[in-house]
């Protein structure tokens, strides 16, 4: 009605104070909330994770400096006369190892191509181990084309397999971060390191290959498969690369299989008609020096391929093989 | 003075705050260009955003603080925000007043009767909100292993002041939200227990899409200012353009439309920040309402009712807007803001059921990751997107983009523009480059994209930086991308005409681009010489037009010898000029070549920083013979094309 002062309900004095509690808690939690996420300086450019702790060195010191070569058309008998020589897998593998075969499963490609490490060689260098007294081996590569395709494809899978190992596949949680110590190309880039990390000893296995870009893919370009990310960006730089793979990289022993060798169309290949049979194997713990006579299978010296030089300058390795004896292992 | 001349003036004078922070948002130094007015500040004064970028960064970047003030008295005060501040609720409002014009009033009380379509912007919040929560989510959820005291403490201390709280009455917890909340908490453990580098939770700010701040301000910049300022040539003495820009003028237009219809259609229906600030505002202290029995139904109070919140009866709180019309036109002294509830009772949370809250946060947390299988901003990332300077990597820069519009605003030259879906959906408005339109590339000194943006989806980068001089000099100037030069449409490469504009613009020095010379012949170029008059050849059975070889660029050759330049000819001779010295000269009958130098440019991939003024000066105007991909893009490793 006019004129009538209007009548103002009191408010239920309990309803009035929980309304009081929501509403100042909501003030006073969303300022608190607020200042407590306070971000005054805003989103730094991408520094990338801190660096992590260098990878181990699987070399043995009482084993530098040797080098085996062995002759064949079986790659079982080969690898055991030239392992056999240098004192046989004992000499290397303790009982109770955990051993990491790197092989070559860059492509999924048919083992008789010969652009990956034959699962032949595979098979035997895993039952040394094993009978060596290693408690696990390990296959891993980080392939160019489909990783499950190539283990699968190239044969190195079934064949680990069956011999008692296990296949390792690049996933994403086992690379990290990492900086090679005195590199200048590898630095916080994504490398296949959790493997590594769990094994005793790393071995190298790679078969003899042309490739147009390095000149050869040996043993030392074998670590390639090591990198993840957009790694095609490093053959701007392939012969530092290189270089930098084999500080990244110390093996307790590295397979140069060139039973058959890739002579042209590397190192992919894609025809019998790419390959040759040159019947040679070549075991060694000097990367440098295996790789030295591994050129010498493509009919290429050490001067075509820079990167041995540049390894041999970083103190890896010598390119001089034969001041270090190898042994003819027949 | 009434309360709604106050309210007025209030309204009047952010919509002119606003309007003047779009026109000074133009680089320069005098009082009406951008020098230090604070043109960001009511996006930053938006809560929506705010709490946007808290759940998708877990942090609150610089002026976005200004967010917490509006909430924390929304908390106390209601919805004032809306029917104060709101520049584009203003806009509507005035629309609707327009519109009323004509109507009898029981029309336009029938337009302000509450609709059932008024829970559609709480589920557009709650789905916009989810789709961010996921790096909240995901930070909360890792800290339990990373800072596992912290994380365990504060939970307990929430736990327990709730349980006391909710005990003693002071506060009223529903079962289902506790409920909800737990599972939301075990849920996020447990996935990152199991997966903690899964694809489950990914965050996407898509707040900007439809709040009505973003949205004016990108209408209004990217397509009234240009429009009205064209002749006027305040904000710029170039007619701006915005590829992109109709579907935002379009909507805009649209939505101030429909508020001719229905007033404050857009507030009522569709706006994600007034939901956000109708559940704040369900305990706030003063509240409209009625006050004591003395109504009488006359309806005058939802004449102009703003909120559509039914003043006259069970007023829904969580509606008002706090216009204070109903204050106005009661004519029985019943309608005040005072701290009791309505005398005739009040609804003050929001008419939503259970069903669509959950079916809204979850469809919202379900679409990022889906969203992020198409790839666009990884794996199948679309090269013609060109980030602004300072951008942070797509992921995090979509966490971070409310598509406000402020760099395609400030750029001196033009070149930012809305993005359609080229960066896929989520990069829907979002800037992207384009050197073909504006007056240059992105220049090189320049760093006002990055300076005005307020979420630091540009992040904050100095002059410094972005050229890679003092401190930045070991790492370089910022790159953008990279320019391509298209040999089968550049003049020199394929058209054997002389050009080199785009090497001639390339601001770093030494230049990106550089040339190599090279000699071609010219087409009918072969002539036999008649006789040598002095450094004049005179050939034979020729028809030259008078001086067209006389440009400068065009040169003579005779057998063996060094080229000599050309520097006139007659419609049957050449003159050359005196040097190089040809040690024979061409007898009667015998041939002579005329040639063209033409410099080639190549692009040095290790000093190309992206800026596209290259591209932009291409006189191939159509598809230019040098353009710029994103590809070595500064903001993302992955995308680095040379070592070095």
């Amino acid at each position: 009605m006019p004129g009538e002062t209007p009548h103002i309900a009191q408010p239920s004095r309990r309803a009035f104070l929980r309304r009081l509690t929501c509403s100042l808690m909501g003030a006073l939690g969303t300022g608190a909330l607020g200042l407590a996420f306070w971000d005054r300086r805003g989103p730094l450019p991408t520094v990338g994770a801190q660096a992590a702790d260098p990878l181990p060195d699987f070399r043995l010191p009482e084993k530098a400096g040797q080098l085996s070569i062995g002759h064949g058309a079986d790659r079982g008998q080969t690898l055991a006369a030239a392992v056999h020589a240098l004192g046989g897998m004992e000499a290397f593998i303790r009982p109770g190892d955990r051993v990491l075969l790197k092989v070559n499963a860059a492509f999924a490609t048919p083992p008789m191509l010969g652009a990956t490490t034959h699962p032949d060689l595979v098979t035997h260098m895993i039952r040394l181990c094993l009978q060596a007294g290693a408690a696990r081996v390990d296959v891993t590569d980080n392939p160019i084309n489909d990783p499950a395709s190539c283990f699968e494809l190239s044969g190195i899978g079934p064949a680990a397999r069956r011999a008692g190992a296990r296949v390792v596949l690049p996933t994403e949680d086992r690379f990290e971060s990492y900086s090679l110590a005195g590199g200048r190309l590898i630095t916080r880039w994504p490398v296949l390191t959790q493997p590594l990390r769990e094994a005793d000893k790393l071995i190298g296995l790679a078969p003899v290959k042309d490739h147009h870009r390095s000149g050869a893919s040996l043993t030392m370009k074998n670590w390639y498969g090591l990198l993840g990310g957009r790694r095609n960006i490093f053959h701007q730089q392939i012969h530092a690369i290189i270089t930098e793979l084999a500080m990244l990289a110390r093996p307790t022993l590295v397979i140069l299989d060139g039973t058959t060798s890739m002579m042209t169309n590397g190192p992919t290949g894609g025809s019998l008609n790419d390959l040759k049979e040159t019947h040679t194997m070549i075991v060694g713990t000097d990367p440098v020096a295996v790789d030295s006579i591994g050129a010498g299978l493509l009919g290429r010296s050490v001067e075509d391929l820079p990167y041995l030089r540049m390894a041999a300058e970083a103190g890896l390795g010598t390119v001089e093989y034969r001041s270090l004896d190898p042994v003819e292992s027949g | 003075m009434s309360i709604i001349t106050a309210r007025r003036i209030s309204q009047i004078f952010f919509v002119l705050l606003f309007v003047w922070f779009c026109v000074v948002a133009s680089l320069g130094e005098r009082w009406w260009q951008l020098r230090g007015w604070p043109v960001n500040w009511l996006l930053q004064l938006d809560p929506f955003h705010a709490l946007g970028i808290w759940l998708a960064t877990h942090t609150l970047y610089k002026g976005m603080l200004w967010g917490v003030l509006t909430l924390a008295l929304t908390f106390v005060l209601g919805r004032f925000f809306c029917g104060w501040i709101c520049p584009f609720g203003a806009l509507q409002q005035f629309m609707g007043v327009l519109g009323k014009h004509g109507l009898k009033p029981a029309q336009r009380i029938a337009r302000n009767r509450p609709h059932a379509g008024q829970r559609v912007k709480y589920w557009l919040f709650l789905f916009l909100l989810a789709m961010a929560a996921a790096d909240l989510i995901h930070f909360l959820c890792s800290s339990a292993s990373h800072t596992p005291l912290l994380f365990w403490g504060g939970l307990a201390a929430a736990v327990v002041g709730f349980v006391v709280l909710h005990v003693s009455q002071w506060i009223n917890v529903r079962r289902d939200v506790a409920l909800a909340a737990v599972a939301l908490l075990a849920g996020g453990l447990l996935l990152e227990w199991m997966a903690p580098q899964g694809r489950w939770l990914a965050a996407s700010l898509q707040t900007g899409l439809l709040d009505p701040i973003a949205l004016m301000h990108r209408s209004v910049n990217l397509v009234v200012v240009p429009l009205v300022d064209a002749p006027l040539k305040i904000t710029s003495a170039l007619p701006r353009t915005y590829p992109g820009s109709f579907l935002i003028g379009a909507l805009f237009l649209l939505f101030l439309l429909l508020s001719l219809r229905m007033p404050r259609f857009y507030c009522r229906f569709v706006c994600p920040l007034g939901a956000l600030l109708g559940l704040c505002s369900r305990w706030s202290l003063w509240r409209i309402g009625q006050a004591g029995d003395a109504c009488t139904h006359c309806l005058r109070c939802e004449r102009d009712c703003e909120g559509a919140c039914a003043p006259a009866e069970t007023i829904r709180i969580s509606e008002c807007v706090l216009c204070l019309n109903c204050l106005d036109r009661c004519g029985h002294d019943v309608m005040g803001y005072h701290l009791a509830p309505s005398a005739a009772g009040e609804s003050d949370s929001p008419d939503l059921s259970r069903r669509q809250v959950v079916v809204s946060l979850a469809a919202g947390l379900m679409a990022v990751p889906v969203l992020r299988l198409d790839g666009a901003a990884g794996a199948d990332w679309n090269p013609s997107v060109i980030r602004p300077p300072g951008a942070l990597s797509e992921e995090a820069f979509l966490a971070r983009c409310i598509k406000c519009g402020q760099c395609m605003r400030v750029c001196p030259t033009n070149v930012i523009h809305p993005a359609g879906l080229q960066s896929g959906l989520e990069g829907l408005w979002t800037p992207m480059l384009n050197f073909r339109v504006g007056s240059s590339g992105c220049q090189h000194n320049c760093v006002a994209c990055s300076f005005v943006c307020s979420t630091a989806a540009l992040r904050p980068i100095s002059v410094d930086e972005r050229m890679g001089r003092g401190e930045f000099a070991a790492s370089g100037p910022l790159r953008i991308g990279m320019a391509f030069v298209d040999r089968g449409r550049c003049l020199p490469w394929a058209m054997d005409t002389p050009c080199i504009v785009c090497q001639e613009n390339c601001p770093v020095s030494p230049k990106a681009i550089f040339t190599r010379d090279e000699f071609r012949p010219v087409r009918d170029g072969l002539h036999l010489v008649r006789a040598v008059e002095g450094y004049t050849l005179v050939l034979q059975r020729t028809a030259l037009r008078q001086d067209q070889y006389a440009t400068g660029d065009y040169f003579c050759r005779y057998a063996d010898g060094r080229p000599r330049p050309i520097v006139a000819n007659g419609d049957d001779s050449l003159t050359l000029g005196p040097l190089p010295v040809w040690s024979r000269l061409p007898g009667p009958g015998q041939p002579i070549e005329l040639l063209i130098r033409l410099q080639r440019p190549y692009v040095d991939p290790t000093r190309c920083i992206g800026c596209g003024v290259c591209e932009h000066e291409c006189p191939v105007q159509g598809l230019r013979a040098i353009r710029v991909t994103a590809e070595n893009e500064s903001r993302n490793p992955y995308h680095r094309l040379v070592l070095a």
